[in-house]
């Protein structure tokens, strides 16, 4: 097999069988890309990680690109990335082309109705974790709560009383606040 | 222009989603609401498809909404927007980053990024959380139904995490929920 239809399977093969979205994969890709193909080494699969948690997008797109790019150059890019993309992409073709007619069946309705709570919870949970883990990391644990508690309100006010404050200009904001805060006790020390 | 305000509307998704797809929810959310492609109802059945099949979750809630828009050309447009900003920061950055001191502004930046994301994401989650007991219909049992729901999935979601020792999987949570749906509903 040539390196390209290497990379196009590994990656479809993970795309289409990991639930859970990117973060769940990570162990599997570390497993097919460091161990079993050694296309990258442990400190290049370290280095993608950083750099996908720092970079906006899907975590699992910016493993493949990497790893396409570095085993056959921007084809190999290209051909990874597809191949990670495929299967979910005919997976949820398929879906939403049922879907209309399905939903119309009493079971899945009331189905549909049950994971809404599941969904909520799952962003709950996550908002909960990714909470955790700042805390866990962070040298100044009083202004992450701060910044976490103010842009939590903010939120839910734009929310509840309908202001619509754009989530990216929140984003913007608290990024420059970031900086130019952290820098200047970076500075200070 | 269907096609070029999906491109651009996941574009923008995926060029300010950090962490992951759950940063991605709040702006999934504002860009179908107020383009009026989904409901909120339809927009909770896009994120649990999105989370209970597998791949990227991002990939998957552009393919629906684009199909959802404008068939299957809309899919790809979604999914090339969202997908796009991950492979060209990929090109780019792991070269830069030797001589390269951005990332030092970057790494500054996410130290306000992080938390703020984490208190959007819980404010939308708390948000969900009250619309979903505002019924659609006028059943007024649904009410404590829903409730009931929620209490049985964060008790299994609790005792999951006892026993096995690790949180419990989203599609395991989806599917427990889906089958309490079937029978509660």
């Amino acid at each position: 097999m040539s390196v390209l239809t290497e990379l196009f399977f590994s990656f479809a093969r993970i795309g289409a069988f990991t639930f859970g979205g990117g973060y769940a994969m990570l162990s599997l890709l570390e497993h097919e890309c460091v161990e079993k193909k050694q296309w990258l080494t442990a400190d290049e699969m370290a280095e993608v990680t950083v750099i996908a948690e720092s970079t906006p997008g899907p975590i699992a797109i910016n493993c493949a690109t990497y790893t396409g790019l570095k085993q056959a150059g921007m084809k190999g890019a290209l051909i990874a990335t597809l191949g990670m993309v495929l299967p979910s992409f005919l997976m949820l073709l398929l879906i939403s082309a049922f879907l209309q007619n399905v939903m119309t069946v009493p079971v899945v309705a009331k189905a549909l109705k049950g994971i809404r709570v599941a969904v909520v919870l799952l962003i709950l949970r996550a908002g909960i974790n990714m909470l955790r883990n700042i805390l866990k990391k962070t040298p100044d644990k009083k202004t992450a709560l701060i910044f976490f508690g103010v842009f939590l309100a903010i939120t839910l006010c734009s929310l509840l009383l309908a202001w619509r404050i754009p989530t990216i200009l929140m984003i913007l904001i608290s990024g420059v606040m970031g900086y130019t805060l952290f820098s200047r006790k970076g500075a200070a020390r | 222009m269907i096609i070029l305000t999906l491109f651009l509307e996941f574009l923008k998704i995926g060029t300010f989603a950090f962490g992951g797809a759950y940063g991605a929810i709040p702006l999934i959310r504002e860009a179908v609401l107020s383009r009026g492609w989904m409901d909120e109802a339809q927009l909770m059945n896009l994120l649990g498809i999105s989370e209970s099949t597998p791949g990227p979750i991002m990939v998957n809630a552009a393919t629906m909404t684009g199909f959802g828009q404008a068939g299957i050309i809309g899919a790809i447009v979604a999914t090339l927007g969202v997908i796009l900003p991950s492979f060209l920061i990929m090109l780019v950055v792991p070269r830069l980053q030797k001589k390269w001191s951005g990332h030092k502004v970057i790494r500054l930046a996410m130290r306000g990024i992080k938390p703020c994301l984490a208190g959007v994401i819980c404010a939308t989650g708390i948000h969900l959380a009250v619309e979903l007991f505002q019924p659609q219909d006028a059943d007024t049992h649904s009410d404590m139904i829903i409730l009931a729901v929620f209490v049985v999935l964060c008790l299994f979601s609790f005792g999951w995490k006892a026993f096995k020792k690790k949180p419990v999987p989203p599609i395991a949570l989806i599917v427990a929920s889906a089958v309490l749906g079937i029978v509660a509903f």
